[in-house]
Protein backbone atom coordinates (compact mmCIF):
# COMPACT_ATOMS: atom_id res chain seq x y z
CA UNK A 1 0.00 0.00 0.00
CA UNK A 2 1.33 3.38 -1.03
CA UNK A 3 0.97 5.90 1.76
CA UNK A 4 1.36 9.63 1.88
CA UNK A 5 4.59 11.12 3.15
CA UNK A 6 2.71 13.33 5.60
CA UNK A 7 1.39 10.30 7.38
CA UNK A 8 5.00 9.50 8.06
CA UNK A 9 5.76 12.74 9.81
CA UNK A 10 2.37 13.08 11.51
CA UNK A 11 3.49 10.92 14.44
CA UNK A 12 6.07 12.08 17.03
CA UNK A 13 7.67 8.63 17.37
CA UNK A 14 8.12 8.38 13.63
CA UNK A 15 9.67 11.84 13.54
CA UNK A 16 12.10 10.70 16.23
CA UNK A 17 12.93 7.58 14.22
CA UNK A 18 13.58 9.75 11.16
CA UNK A 19 15.93 11.94 13.20
CA UNK A 20 17.77 8.86 14.47
CA UNK A 21 18.33 7.12 11.17
CA UNK A 22 19.17 10.38 9.42
CA UNK A 23 22.51 10.09 11.20
CA UNK A 24 23.21 6.45 10.41
CA UNK A 25 21.54 3.28 9.19
CA UNK A 26 20.23 1.24 12.13
CA UNK A 27 18.73 -2.16 12.89
CA UNK A 28 15.17 -2.33 14.28
CA UNK A 29 16.56 -3.48 17.64
CA UNK A 30 18.97 -0.56 17.87
CA UNK A 31 16.15 1.84 16.99
CA UNK A 32 13.80 0.28 19.54
CA UNK A 33 16.38 0.76 22.32
CA UNK A 34 15.83 4.52 21.98
CA UNK A 35 12.14 4.31 22.80
CA UNK A 36 9.99 3.18 25.67
CA UNK A 37 7.57 1.51 23.30
CA UNK A 38 7.70 -2.18 22.43
CA UNK A 39 9.78 -3.60 19.62
CA UNK A 40 6.46 -4.44 17.97
CA UNK A 41 5.33 -0.81 18.03
CA UNK A 42 8.63 0.34 16.55
CA UNK A 43 8.30 -2.28 13.80
CA UNK A 44 4.88 -0.91 12.94
CA UNK A 45 6.28 2.63 12.64
CA UNK A 46 9.12 1.33 10.46
CA UNK A 47 6.62 -0.43 8.26
CA UNK A 48 4.65 2.79 7.75
CA UNK A 49 7.85 4.73 7.06
CA UNK A 50 8.85 2.10 4.50
CA UNK A 51 5.42 2.25 2.86
CA UNK A 52 5.80 6.01 2.61
CA UNK A 53 9.15 5.32 0.93
CA UNK A 54 10.81 7.54 3.48
CA UNK A 55 13.13 4.78 4.67
CA UNK A 56 14.74 1.89 2.87
CA UNK A 57 15.82 -1.50 4.17
CA UNK A 58 19.13 -3.12 3.45
CA UNK A 59 20.17 -6.61 4.33
CA UNK A 60 23.67 -6.80 5.80
CA UNK A 61 24.53 -10.33 6.85
CA UNK A 62 21.78 -11.49 9.15
CA UNK A 63 20.63 -8.00 10.07
CA UNK A 64 18.29 -5.58 8.32
CA UNK A 65 19.37 -1.95 8.40
CA UNK A 66 17.03 0.99 7.99
CA UNK A 67 18.22 4.25 6.46
CA UNK A 68 16.60 7.52 5.42
CA UNK A 69 15.65 8.41 1.84
CA UNK A 70 16.83 11.99 1.75
CA UNK A 71 15.24 12.66 -1.67
CA UNK A 72 11.83 11.83 -0.28
CA UNK A 73 12.26 14.31 2.55
CA UNK A 74 12.60 17.02 -0.07
CA UNK A 75 8.96 16.46 -1.04
CA UNK A 76 8.03 18.01 2.27
CA UNK A 77 10.00 21.12 1.44
CA UNK A 78 8.28 21.36 -1.92
CA UNK A 79 4.95 21.16 -0.19
CA UNK A 80 5.93 23.89 2.27
CA UNK A 81 6.90 26.11 -0.62
CA UNK A 82 3.36 25.75 -1.99
CA UNK A 83 1.98 26.68 1.40
CA UNK A 84 4.17 29.77 1.41
CA UNK A 85 2.81 30.74 -1.98
CA UNK A 86 -0.75 30.59 -0.72
CA UNK A 87 0.14 33.26 1.80
CA UNK A 88 1.91 35.31 -0.83
CA UNK A 89 -1.22 35.27 -3.01
CA UNK A 90 -3.41 36.13 -0.05
CA UNK A 91 -1.31 39.08 0.96
CA UNK A 92 -1.11 40.42 -2.57
CA UNK A 93 -4.90 40.37 -2.55
CA UNK A 94 -4.91 42.17 0.79
CA UNK A 95 -2.58 44.85 -0.65
CA UNK A 96 -5.22 45.52 -3.29
CA UNK A 97 -8.05 45.67 -0.74
CA UNK A 98 -6.06 48.11 1.41
CA UNK A 99 -5.17 50.40 -1.46
CA UNK A 100 -8.80 50.42 -2.66
CA UNK A 101 -10.02 51.46 0.78
CA UNK A 102 -7.33 54.13 1.04
CA UNK A 103 -8.43 55.60 -2.28
CA UNK A 104 -12.09 55.60 -1.22
CA UNK A 105 -11.20 57.52 1.94
CA UNK A 106 -9.49 60.30 0.02
CA UNK B 1 7.59 50.73 -3.35
CA UNK B 2 5.66 47.60 -2.58
CA UNK B 3 8.58 45.36 -3.34
CA UNK B 4 10.41 46.65 -0.33
CA UNK B 5 7.72 45.36 1.99
CA UNK B 6 8.88 42.54 4.18
CA UNK B 7 7.54 39.03 3.72
CA UNK B 8 8.91 36.35 5.97
CA UNK B 9 7.65 32.78 6.14
CA UNK B 10 9.15 30.08 8.30
CA UNK B 11 7.96 26.63 9.29
CA UNK B 12 9.24 24.90 12.39
CA UNK B 13 8.21 21.33 11.75
CA UNK B 14 9.12 19.81 15.14
CA UNK B 15 7.30 22.63 16.93
CA UNK B 16 4.40 22.36 14.42
CA UNK B 17 4.54 26.13 14.12
CA UNK B 18 4.31 28.42 11.12
CA UNK B 19 5.50 32.03 11.49
CA UNK B 20 4.49 34.62 8.93
CA UNK B 21 5.47 38.29 8.95
CA UNK B 22 4.35 40.77 6.35
CA UNK B 23 4.38 44.54 6.01
CA UNK B 24 1.54 46.54 4.46
CA UNK B 25 1.51 50.00 3.00
CA UNK B 26 -1.37 51.21 5.17
CA UNK B 27 -2.00 52.53 8.66
CA UNK B 28 -2.44 50.11 11.53
CA UNK B 29 -6.14 50.81 12.11
CA UNK B 30 -6.96 49.90 8.52
CA UNK B 31 -4.87 46.72 8.51
CA UNK B 32 -6.48 45.73 11.81
CA UNK B 33 -9.91 46.12 10.19
CA UNK B 34 -8.82 44.05 7.20
CA UNK B 35 -7.92 41.19 9.54
CA UNK B 36 -10.86 41.46 11.91
CA UNK B 37 -13.92 42.55 9.92
CA UNK B 38 -15.59 39.74 8.05
CA UNK B 39 -16.66 41.86 5.07
CA UNK B 40 -13.01 42.83 4.54
CA UNK B 41 -11.51 39.41 5.38
CA UNK B 42 -13.72 37.81 2.74
CA UNK B 43 -12.20 40.07 0.11
CA UNK B 44 -8.67 38.70 0.42
CA UNK B 45 -8.33 35.58 2.58
CA UNK B 46 -9.18 33.05 -0.13
CA UNK B 47 -6.42 32.70 -2.72
CA UNK B 48 -8.06 33.32 -6.11
CA UNK B 49 -9.91 31.63 -7.75
CA UNK B 50 -11.25 30.44 -4.40
CA UNK B 51 -13.67 32.79 -2.65
CA UNK B 52 -14.39 33.20 1.06
CA UNK B 53 -17.87 33.60 2.50
CA UNK B 54 -18.50 34.42 6.16
CA UNK B 55 -21.83 33.09 7.42
CA UNK B 56 -21.64 35.00 10.68
CA UNK B 57 -19.05 36.73 12.83
CA UNK B 58 -19.10 37.93 16.42
CA UNK B 59 -15.78 39.66 17.03
CA UNK B 60 -15.38 39.48 20.80
CA UNK B 61 -13.56 37.16 23.19
CA UNK B 62 -15.46 33.87 23.08
CA UNK B 63 -17.22 34.98 19.89
CA UNK B 64 -16.91 33.12 16.59
CA UNK B 65 -16.60 33.48 12.86
CA UNK B 66 -18.06 30.70 10.75
CA UNK B 67 -17.00 30.77 7.13
CA UNK B 68 -16.42 28.76 3.99
CA UNK B 69 -13.79 28.71 1.29
CA UNK B 70 -15.51 27.97 -2.00
CA UNK B 71 -13.71 26.54 -5.00
CA UNK B 72 -14.62 27.45 -8.60
CA UNK B 73 -16.59 24.20 -8.96
CA UNK B 74 -18.72 25.15 -5.94
CA UNK B 75 -17.16 22.92 -3.29
CA UNK B 76 -17.41 24.45 0.15
CA UNK B 77 -14.86 23.96 2.88
CA UNK B 78 -16.19 25.24 6.20
CA UNK B 79 -14.16 26.37 9.18
CA UNK B 80 -14.88 27.82 12.58
CA UNK B 81 -12.79 30.43 14.38
CA UNK B 82 -13.19 31.28 18.03
CA UNK B 83 -11.60 34.45 19.37
CA UNK B 84 -9.65 33.76 22.56
CA UNK B 85 -8.03 37.15 23.18
CA UNK B 86 -8.43 40.65 21.74
CA UNK B 87 -6.32 43.75 22.40
CA UNK B 88 -7.80 46.29 19.96
CA UNK B 89 -5.50 47.30 17.09
CA UNK B 90 -2.47 45.44 18.48
CA UNK B 91 -3.21 41.76 19.00
CA UNK B 92 -5.82 39.06 18.68
CA UNK B 93 -5.73 35.32 19.13
CA UNK B 94 -8.10 32.69 17.87
CA UNK B 95 -8.62 28.98 17.58
CA UNK B 96 -9.26 27.81 14.03
CA UNK B 97 -10.76 24.44 13.17
CA UNK B 98 -12.25 22.89 10.03
CA UNK B 99 -15.90 21.93 10.35
CA UNK B 100 -18.81 20.60 8.35
CA UNK B 101 -21.55 22.96 7.26
CA UNK B 102 -23.49 22.21 10.46
CA UNK B 103 -20.58 23.66 12.49
CA UNK B 104 -19.39 20.27 13.78
CA UNK B 105 -15.65 20.78 14.24
CA UNK B 106 -12.78 18.43 13.37
CA UNK B 107 -10.85 16.93 16.30
CA UNK B 108 -7.74 19.01 15.67
CA UNK B 109 -7.33 22.69 15.04
CA UNK B 110 -4.73 25.44 15.21
CA UNK B 111 -4.03 28.43 17.41
CA UNK B 112 -3.43 31.75 15.69
CA UNK B 113 -1.70 34.74 17.24
CA UNK B 114 -1.70 38.06 15.31
CA UNK B 115 0.41 41.05 16.33
CA UNK B 116 0.18 44.47 14.65
CA UNK B 117 2.62 47.38 14.80
CA UNK B 118 3.10 50.53 12.73
CA UNK B 119 6.17 52.46 11.72
CA UNK B 120 5.95 55.47 9.43
CA UNK B 121 2.66 54.46 7.87
CA UNK B 122 3.84 50.90 7.25
CA UNK B 123 2.05 48.27 9.31
CA UNK B 124 3.76 45.03 10.22
CA UNK B 125 1.67 41.96 10.97
CA UNK B 126 3.20 38.90 12.62
CA UNK B 127 1.19 35.70 12.60
CA UNK B 128 2.16 32.61 14.57
CA UNK B 129 0.14 29.48 13.83
CA UNK B 130 0.46 26.49 16.08
CA UNK B 131 -1.00 23.28 14.67
CA UNK B 132 -2.12 20.54 16.97
CA UNK B 133 -1.29 17.93 14.37
CA UNK B 134 1.02 17.77 11.41
CA UNK B 135 -1.68 15.98 9.44
CA UNK B 136 -3.78 19.05 9.83
CA UNK B 137 -1.08 21.20 8.28
CA UNK B 138 -1.38 18.98 5.26
CA UNK B 139 -5.15 19.28 5.12
CA UNK B 140 -4.92 23.03 5.00
CA UNK B 141 -3.13 22.70 1.72
CA UNK B 142 -5.34 19.95 0.35
CA UNK B 143 -8.32 22.26 0.46
CA UNK B 144 -6.52 24.75 -1.70
CA UNK B 145 -4.49 22.63 -4.05
CA UNK B 146 -6.91 22.46 -6.95
CA UNK B 147 -7.71 26.13 -7.02
CA UNK B 148 -4.16 27.07 -6.21
CA UNK B 149 -2.57 25.27 -9.12
CA UNK B 150 -4.71 27.30 -11.42
CA UNK B 151 -3.96 30.63 -9.82
CA UNK B 152 -0.25 29.90 -9.45
CA UNK B 153 0.01 29.22 -13.14
CA UNK B 154 -1.75 32.52 -13.79
CA UNK B 155 0.58 34.26 -11.40
CA UNK B 156 3.67 32.72 -12.95
CA UNK B 157 2.58 33.81 -16.40
CA UNK B 158 1.97 37.29 -15.12
CA UNK B 159 5.34 37.43 -13.38
CA UNK B 160 7.09 36.24 -16.49
CA UNK B 161 5.45 38.98 -18.53
CA UNK B 162 6.39 41.60 -15.96
CA UNK B 163 9.99 40.52 -15.66
CA UNK B 164 10.45 40.64 -19.41
CA UNK B 165 9.59 44.33 -19.44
Amino acid sequence: MRRDIFQAIADPTRRAIIALIALQAMTPNAIAENFNSTRQAVSKHLRILTECQLVKQEQQGREIYYSLQIEKMKEIDKWLEQYRKIWETRFNQLDKVLSTIKKQKK
Amino acid sequence: MKNDLLFDFTVDKPAKTVCITREFDAEQALVWDAFTKAELIDQWIAPAPMVAKTKYQDFKVGGKRFYAMISPDGQERWALQQYTSITPKTNFKMFNVFADKEENPDPFGSEWDHTFSEDNGITKVSIVIYNESMERLEMILEGFTIGMRMSLTNLETLLEKLSKK
